[in-house]
């Protein structure tokens, strides 16, 4: 333990945290934008600086470790008025199109912005995009003006998913984040596989689901943490419904799940269309030989049809006449019930599994 | 190579073939009848110099001397402006500027009838021609200790570098000092960082002694980019050796057994010459495992930069190294406890390094009785701008701005007035004339808003403009920014847009102000120095020459007329005037008007101030506002 002073009070925290950690520990705020609790420390949006009273310097909070002894001032007129001169060249270089922004109410900038009653830059606005909106893919939007380049992307792209798809390119005032060879992120020289991670991470509306465009902002959506039907991982996902309607998968973050630093794949992050579609199953359909045509019937009533045609074929043609597939999205119990099902039910061998996503 | 006494055996024979180099040995007998130095640095090579080691490599074999003459190629003298530069032993004799086709007559008049040619000597300012190379004003007032062997020896031969006490202080070091004493040694010189940031080497070294690790490294910070800054590249191209035996003393006090040479790809010569030093050295068993037949092992490699400036920081140094995109990461944690690939590691920049064999040889107190209080030994400097010698200097700290501008470098151009100096490049500041007399050490810099830096010292005469200046600087920090962090990235294209529209004749009135307030938020603010030191230049600017911030903000006037925008218009003296009509031609926008033989006139609104018609005019009727 350390003790530390924070604003002239007095408080014990672990030694082993950085500033950041023990002053939101305690209770105080500091704002961040680079920040992530799970991703490694950038110190590159300069917003969690506060000011060490022993050498008169800002230090970024999220990179300095407490010390015993150590004493900061998190919010006193110097550090206010540095915080807001960042918020202020940010918002210079951002786009004010909050009213029809996807990130409306879920962006850190914005809250930012009102935290500092800035309406605009006091610098001047932004009032032609630098950059083209790259969404040549199905699923993620990406439009660089909107971007702050707090990396924060590139790092869970780098360090969690390890897809290495997208890094910062350039220099000074014209670096920007992009794929391999500035292609899209659908390209084939693209390594991205779609987690959508670098998506939960943005603090604003740069990176966007292109499926959610139009379906809501935040405040529209209800939240329903709910496990992932794909495979028998079992991540477990935040599915945002408007209305009885799924529009967009969000992570949970959470030790103890299977994906603690909210991981998705491709398949529970953008795959669920098919809940709302028309083509649907949604009963056993069993068909009819005369028509050709499908009825819907009950389970009981598709089970025994099953049965019957199991015991029927056995007996004419043997065990060997069937053949299993089983799927991934089953977990490894229900598989081992199903190989079971087909050597000791049915005595064939003929099971194969699609082991793959 | 097993020890000292075999490395003093090898020195003293090489040390016979270069006393004829030696003042003291001159009247004595030597191995050749003459050694002939050609500058093969950077800046003689483009101007010829390599042509000319041909042409006396030709005619003194073509007179069967190639025996009793050596041509040596060497490091930079630093007067490159006058180059190729060629020095001819025993006597010492300076010749410039000189071509093949003068190769001839020094091979024939100097060095087999002994005369010197006359004709190709240096010529100071009041035109008198001096032929000793230690006479010459821009030498005779430097005082050399990292630059000692820059043009003194051949830097492609280790022998002598040997010849030279090369390598002794490492075998002393290893023979007779402990870890401990070596860094107290250093500490006692009082030697400071000499990339810019002044901090105690000696103390730096004692960090990355003390921090925990099996596993640590030392790294040379060879990646010199300052804007006309080559003080680096002198060494690293004339005396690789002297960085790598400074790098494998520090590696021994530390307790490191690898270390990496970050040098600039865009010095291709530099690298060449490193990369075969070490090839030399190691085949000599002075890098690699068991160091003159001790526990101490020191493997050394030269990493290529990919040119970007940020990369001379030394967080943005070591990621790329790691093969990642160079971009500084936050202090703490320092590189001394965690450094490359997270091991501790010492960091110097090449003209520290270069310092350490003679402080270890020569001893601390000799090197800390040169300089200030506070700023011990040496500095090389790059003399550039508005200055009649222009090139590399090694003053001793202390010395004053004047005496290097004025006597070393022989006053401004064109007998202009002096104007302002810019010292530690793009992150330093102006000084002006009422500083002149400052003393060259850290704080007296610092204190005026300039800084040492890396050592690019840019003369400016009165006609440069001081608002220019300031957005020429801040341009190319901004260009050079990583982008990491907003202060620097935003802060300064800003503050640049700012400094563009004042020099474009839009300024408006606050932007004095609006730059004072960004320039401070964007130093306390910013990551790494890159960001912490970019408003120097229009700080210091603004500080100093306010006068001419104003003039274009409030005047529209550019006072020395470098602003195109702000360019005042021209006029025609009716009383001069003959009405030729030559200037209705030749104005570019019609903006002349006037019947011929009556006074024409200049619509001043209409005027774009491009001087056409005052070049054109027979009578010179035509006037600048």
């Amino acid at each position: 333990m350390a003790l530390i002073k924070i604003n002239g009070k007095e408080h014990e925290v672990e030694s082993d945290l950085s500033i950041l950690e023990a002053v939101r520990g305690e209770g105080y705020e500091i704002p961040t934008l680079c920040y992530h609790p799970d991703l490694s420390i950038s110190g590159g949006c300069r917003l969690c600086i506060v000011e060490d009273v022993d050498s008169g310097q800002l230090i970024t909070s999220c990179s300095t470790g407490v010390t015993e002894g150590l004493e900061i001032k998190t919010a006193s007129e110097r550090v206010e008025r540095a915080r807001r001169s960042v918020v202020d060249l940010l918002l210079s270089d951002h786009p004010l199109d909050c009213m029809i922004c996807e990130a409306d109410g879920n962006c850190t900038l914005q809250d930012l912005a009102y935290r500092y009653g800035l309406n605009e830059s006091t610098l001047g606005s932004k009032i032609d995009p630098r950059f083209e909106i790259e969404h040549d893919n199905p699923f993620i939007v990406h439009d660089p003006d909107k971007c702050i380049l707090c990396g924060r992307c590139i790092r869970v792209d780098n360090e969690i998913q390890c897809s290495d798809a997208i890094d910062f390119i350039n220099r000074g005032f014209t670096t920007r984040i992009a794929a391999a060879l500035e292609k899209d992120l659908g390209d084939d020289d693209s390594t991205c596989v779609f987690c959508g991670q670098c998506v939960e991470m943005c603090p604003t509306g740069a990176l966007t689901y292109k499926p959610s465009i139009g379906e809501g902002r935040e405040y529209n959506l209800e939240h329903t943490e709910t496990t992932c039907g794909y495979c028998g991982v079992g991540c477990k996902l935040d599915l945002k419904t408007r209305g009885n309607k799924v529009v967009e998968v969000g992570s949970i973050y959470r030790e103890g799940t299977p994906n603690p630093v909210g991981e998705a794949c491709v398949k529970g992050r953008f795959g669920y269309e098919f809940i709302d579609h028309p083509d649907r199953l949604k009963t056993p359909l069993i068909k009819d030989k005369e028509t050709g045509e499908f009825n819907e019937a009950s389970w009981d009533e598709a089970l025994d049809y099953i049965g019957d045609k199991f015991n029927q074929i056995k007996e004419e043609s043997g065990g060997d006449a069937f053949g299993a597939l089983c799927s991934a999205r089953c977990s490894n119990e229900d598989n081992y019930l199903m190989q079971k099902l087909m050597r000791a039910g049915l005595g064939s061998h003929t099971i194969d599994h699609c082991a793959r996503l | 190579m097993k020890s000292l006494e075999e490395l003093k055996e090898i020195r003293d024979k090489y040390k016979n073939e270069i006393q004829i180099r030696k003042k003291e040995f001159r009247e004595e007998e030597h191995i050749h009848k003459a050694h002939v130095m050609v500058c093969t640095g950077t800046g003689c090579v483009s101007s010829g110099a390599r042509d000319v080691v041909a042409e006396f490599n030709d005619e003194l074999g073509s007179r069967n001397l190639e025996d009793e003459v050596k041509v040596v190629g060497t490091g930079c003298h630093g007067l490159c402006e006058l180059g190729p530069l060629v020095i001819v032993y025993p006597e010492g004799t300076f010749y410039s500027e000189i071509t093949r086709d003068d190769v001839a007559e020094i091979v024939e008049e100097h060095i087999i009838d002994g005369q010197i040619v006359e004709r190709l000597l240096y010529e100071d300012k009041s035109g008198k021609k001096i032929a000793g190379y230690n006479d010459i004003d821009f030498y005779k007032r430097q005082k050399r200790i990292a630059l000692k062997n820059c043009g003194k020896i051949n830097p492609e031969s280790i022998e002598e570098y040997f010849a030279e006490g090369g390598y002794e202080a490492l075998g002393k070091v290893i023979d007779e000092l402990s870890p401990e004493e070596v860094i107290e040694m250093v500490k006692d010189s009082g030697l400071r960082g000499r990339g810019g940031g002044g901090f105690p080497t000696g103390l730096k070294w004692s960090f990355a002694a003390g921090a925990p690790g099996d596993k640590k490294y030392v790294i040379c910070n060879a990646d010199e980019g300052d804007p006309g800054a080559f003080m680096d590249r002198s060494v690293l191209e004339g005396d690789p050796h002297g960085i790598i035996e400074g790098m494998a003393i520090s590696a021994y006090a530390i307790g490191a057994d690898e270390g990496y040479i970050y040098v600039r790809a865009e010095y291709p010569l530099a690298v060449m010459r490193l990369k075969k030093a070490i090839i030399d050295a190691e085949e000599y068993g002075i890098l690699g495992d068991n160091i003159y037949d001790s526990d101490f092992s020191f493997d050394l490699h030269v990493k290529e930069g990919a040119g970007a400036f940020v990369c001379g920081e030394e967080t943005a140094l070591m990621q790329s190294i790691e093969g990642n995109r160079g971009m500084p990461t936050p202090r703490p944690p320092y590189p001394a406890v965690k450094g490359l690939w997270g091991k501790p590691t010492n960091i110097n920049n090449v003209e520290t390094l270069v310092n350490i064999p003679y402080i270890i040889l020569e001893g601390p107190e000799k090197f800390s009785a040169v300089g200030t209080e506070g700023s011990k030994g040496t500095k090389v400097f790059a003399l550039t701008g508005k200055v009649n010698n222009t090139g590399l200097v090694e003053i001793a700290m202390g010395t004053t701005l004047r005496e290097i501008i004025f006597d070393i470098g022989g006053g401004v151009q064109g007998g202009k007035e002096f104007k302002a100096v810019q010292t530690g490049g793009p992150s330093g500041g102006c000084v002006p004339k009422e500083h002149l007399d400052l003393s060259i050490d850290y704080e007296s810099l610092l204190d005026v808003g300039a800084m040492m830096g890396s050592g690019g010292m840019v003369v400016m005469d009165e006609d440069t403009c001081m608002v220019d200046v300031a957005r020429f600087f801040l341009d190319f920090t901004q260009s050079e920014s990583c982008g990491k962090c907003t202060p620097c990235r935003i802060g300064t294209k800003r503050m640049l847009q700012i400094l563009e529209r004042i020099t474009q004749g839009d300024g408006q009135g606050g932007d004095i102000d609006l730059l004072l307030e960004l320039g401070a938020r964007v130093k306390e603010t910013s990551l790494c120095g890159l960001g912490q030191t970019a408003p120097n230049p229009v700080l210091s600017t603004i500080k100093f020459f306010r006068d001419e911030y104003e003039a274009h903000i409030y005047d529209n006037y550019c006072p020395t007329g470098s602003c195109d925008e702000l360019a005042l218009p021209y006029w025609i003296d009716k009383d001069i005037c003959i009405g030729c009509t030559a200037c209705v031609n030749e104005c570019p926008v019609d903006a002349i008007s006037g019947e011929r033989k009556e006074p024409h006139v200049i619509d001043e609104d209409a005027c774009i101030s491009c001087g056409a018609c005052a070049e054109i005019c027979p009578v010179d009727a035509i006037f600048q506002k």
